[in-house]
């Protein structure tokens, strides 16, 4: 049962004090995908996402999505931020429950909730995502194995349907648009109300460990063994190494440190610099990666093997070089992650790694992470295996490149992550995605004229352009 | 701490508010949407406010300002910072076009906003003093073509402000105007943003750290106080032309 459609406030008097131009109108602007990939559109970001979600084609968070899932399709060119709607609506400490507005930051949610001894149950690799986002994107992070995806600890989220009506869902009510909404990246209806479980930690520190492994084979046995003991596990490989050596890397593991042995102190603020411009496209050369990667592995050694680590370090390390997905120029990159099921072994993950280094495939970042159960989201993510992200500079071949991973990928059995495709093939995505057809019907019964889609959609469901 | 904001359910209000709420600070929520303040007042409370109360306050009816101010000062105990960051913003072209909308920009921007400061002076004043921070422009330090009546408005509410601190100075009120430049809220998102626009937060910062030194009148961001300085400085041949 669809619930009534709640009244909707007087528009409330604009702020005066924020405009010195003249422009009154809302102007066409840049509206991009991390990955650089973008558009112009028509953004809006009301405060009140009931009533600015009303004609809403597609909603988006702080564009970290790194494709064109955060991109409304061509021939309608608007979409809603949610990023001023960031309000904190309940927090019960008896019980780390947490309800806020779509908009609300990871980054926020740290910031209040940390020093007060709660932390998210899962956290991706940036804190500069909404809550919004993490929903539609299901988002997972370096404690999949034990703790799955961000939707097994949302109990409840307020959606705007494409039929227009506002509907609140969970495992109890209108449980299938709740699957479907989880990893269903924005499609089912615009999110405006997040409801999960923070939870309580013994410290914000991180008790950790860096070890060094040279190859794949030994790599994939330690992140195996490290998860039985370690929540937080993820690895670094070198991707463009061959020979005896692929696979090689470094693989961090760590865990919240027990009072007794964390800094009585807070972790304090962590300075960020800020790329300023967007690099040449000769920055991230095949020669500048493969340097980099040497001298990242290499220097790895030279740093304490194990110890106490600031929280932000340890999760967000890219954060502290904010933009920085500028050093990949205008011409951007994308980042290829998919997860090979446990059935395919270590030859399944060496396999896709060969498609990537035989067809140079250079990357710098290209983390390695094992997965844990399925969840509840239809078309969430994760599967039991291993999961390979690697961030590609675009290039003219970069289409064939993907093409060619994804054909072994599906042989494999394996899929993509949305929240950071930009060029899988419909029929590719069809191929690798027998939940497809369930989470289309589930979204029909809201939406039947898809009014609510993204670039993304266009490309892989065959939505309206 | 105790802080009255008129303005905090949106943009820079809002951010000033969760800095005094992160403060620990018990504030009073004037606004007139009563379901806008409730949601705010959850969100101030969970970041750390020890108390939102929320008190029914339009500026476009000004029978509510000394009500509003007098429960929520009341609701306090003692109030030692006063807030004001509502307005109306409205173009150049659609002010022009509608009489009737220049005059309620007025009747807010100047009438109603004075009598919220006047009412608030005296509440500050009954107790000894205070701070009281008012949110202006940088439209109003200069006449340009795109701000002639909004920053009008402006012009005349700075120079109000100015003269209050004068006057008040006397009775231990500091009074702060604050003039921020372009800054990324949700009624400039589409806008084109000129050079150094500010987000509430960095604003936030500027002006609690104004509010907690008194400064009289603060740029924020800051570098908009350079930009002021030197359009003021422009000769009026070239502000014929400019389109700013």
């Amino acid at each position: 049962m669809k619930p009534p459609e709640r009244h909707e406030p007087d528009p409330v008097p604009r702020d005066p004090t924020s405009a010195i131009a003249g422009a009154a109108s809302p102007a066409w602007t840049d509206v991009r995908g991390w990955g650089r990939l973008g558009m112009r559109a028509i953004e809006t970001a009301p405060q009140d996402l009931i009533v600015g979600s009303r004609h809403a084609v597609l909603t988006r968070g702080l564009g970290r999505s790194y494709g064109d899932a955060s991109l409304p399709p061509a021939s309608r060119p608007e979409v809603m931020s949610t990023r001023a709607a960031d309000r904190i609506l309940a927090f019960d400490p008896s019980t780390g429950v947490l309800r806020a507005e779509a908009g609300l930051s990871l980054r926020s949610v740290n910031a209040v909730f940390m020093r007060r001894g709660w932390f998210p149950p899962v956290t991706p690799g940036t804190q500069y995502v909404t809550l919004g986002g993490m929903v539609a994107a299901d988002v997972h992070g370096k404690n999949h194995h034990v703790d799955g995806g961000f939707g097994e600890h949302v109990s409840r989220v307020l959606l705007r349907t494409g039929d227009g009506h506002v509907v609140e869902c969970s495992r109890q009510s209108n449980p299938s648009l709740f699957a479907a909404t989880l990893g269903g990246m924005g499609l089912t209806g615009h999110i405006l109300e997040v409801e999960f479980a923070l939870r309580p930690i013994p410290s914000p520190w991180i008790q950790h460990e860096t070890l060094r492994i040279p190859d794949l084979g030994a790599f994939l046995e330690q992140l195996s063994a490290s998860a039985a003991h370690w929540p937080f596990t993820v690895g670094w490989i070198d991707c463009l190494k061959r020979g005896a050596a692929m696979g090689r890397g470094v693989l961090i593991r760590g865990r919240f440190a027990d009072a007794s042995r964390a800094p009585r102190s807070s972790p304090p603020e962590i300075s960020r610099l800020r790329v300023p411009f967007d690099a040449p496209n000769v920055v991230m050369r095949d020669g500048v990666m493969r340097t980099l990667n040497a001298v990242y592995y290499a220097t790895r050694g030279l740093r304490p093997a194990a110890g106490i680590e600031h929280p932000e370090k340890f999760f967000y390390p890219l954060d502290a070089l904010l933009d920085w997905n500028r050093l990949y120029g205008r011409r951007g990159f994308t980042q290829y992650q998919c997860v090979v099921p446990r059935a395919a072994g270590p030859d399944g993950v060496e396999r896709m790694l060969r498609v990537l280094t035989d067809r140079g495939g250079s990357s710098f970042l290209c983390v390695i992470k094992d997965c844990g159960a399925e969840g509840l989201g239809t078309l969430s993510f994760p599967m039991p295996g291993i999961s390979i992200a690697a961030d590609l500079p675009v290039r003219p071949q970069t289409q064939a490149l993907v093409d060619a991973l994804n054909e072994t990928l599906i042989a494999l059995g394996g899929r993509v992550y949305l929240a950071k495709d930009s060029f899988t093939r419909a029929e590719h995505f069809r191929a690798m995605e027998p939940r497809l057809p369930r989470f289309l019907a589930e979204r029909a019964r809201w939406d039947r004229e898809r009014r609510i889609r993204s670039a993304l959609s266009v490309r892989l469901m065959g939505d309206p352009p | 701490m105790n802080v009255l904001i008129l303005g905090a359910t949106r943009g820079m209000g809002r951010a000033l508010a969760r800095k005094y709420a992160a403060r620990g600070a018990a504030l009073a929520l004037l606004g007139r949407d009563a379901e806008d303040l409730q949601r705010t007042a959850a969100d101030l409370v969970a970041r750390g406010a020890s108390a939102a109360v929320q008190v029914a306050c339009d500026l476009e009816k000004t029978e509510t300002i000394l009500p509003a101010l007098h429960t929520g000062s009341t609701a306090l105990g003692r109030v030692d910072v006063i807030v004001l960051t509502a307005g109306i913003y409205a173009s150049q072209e659609s002010l022009e076009a509608s009489p009737d909308l220049t005059e309620k920009l007025l009747r807010v921007n100047l009438i109603a906003t004075i009598r919220f400061c006047e009412a608030a002076r005296e509440v500050l004043a009954v107790q000894g003093g205070g701070t009281l921070c008012v949110f202006s422009s940088v439209a109003g330090d200069r006449g340009r073509k795109p701000v002639a009546i909004y920053g009008a408005s402006k012009a005349a509410l700075s120079h109000y402000l100015e003269s209050i601190g004068y006057r008040d100075h006397e009775r231990g009120i500091k009074v702060v105007c604050v003039k921020p430049g372009f800054v990324h809220t949700d009624m400039t998102a589409g806008l084109k943003p000129p050079p150094f626009a500010g987000d509430p937060d960095a604003v936030a910062d500027v002006v609690i750290r104004a509010i907690d030194r008194g400064t009289p009148v603060v740029y924020a961001p800051r570098i908009w106080g350079l930009m002021m300085a030197l359009i003021k400085r422009l000769p009026r041949a070239f502000m014929r032309r400019a389109k700013f």
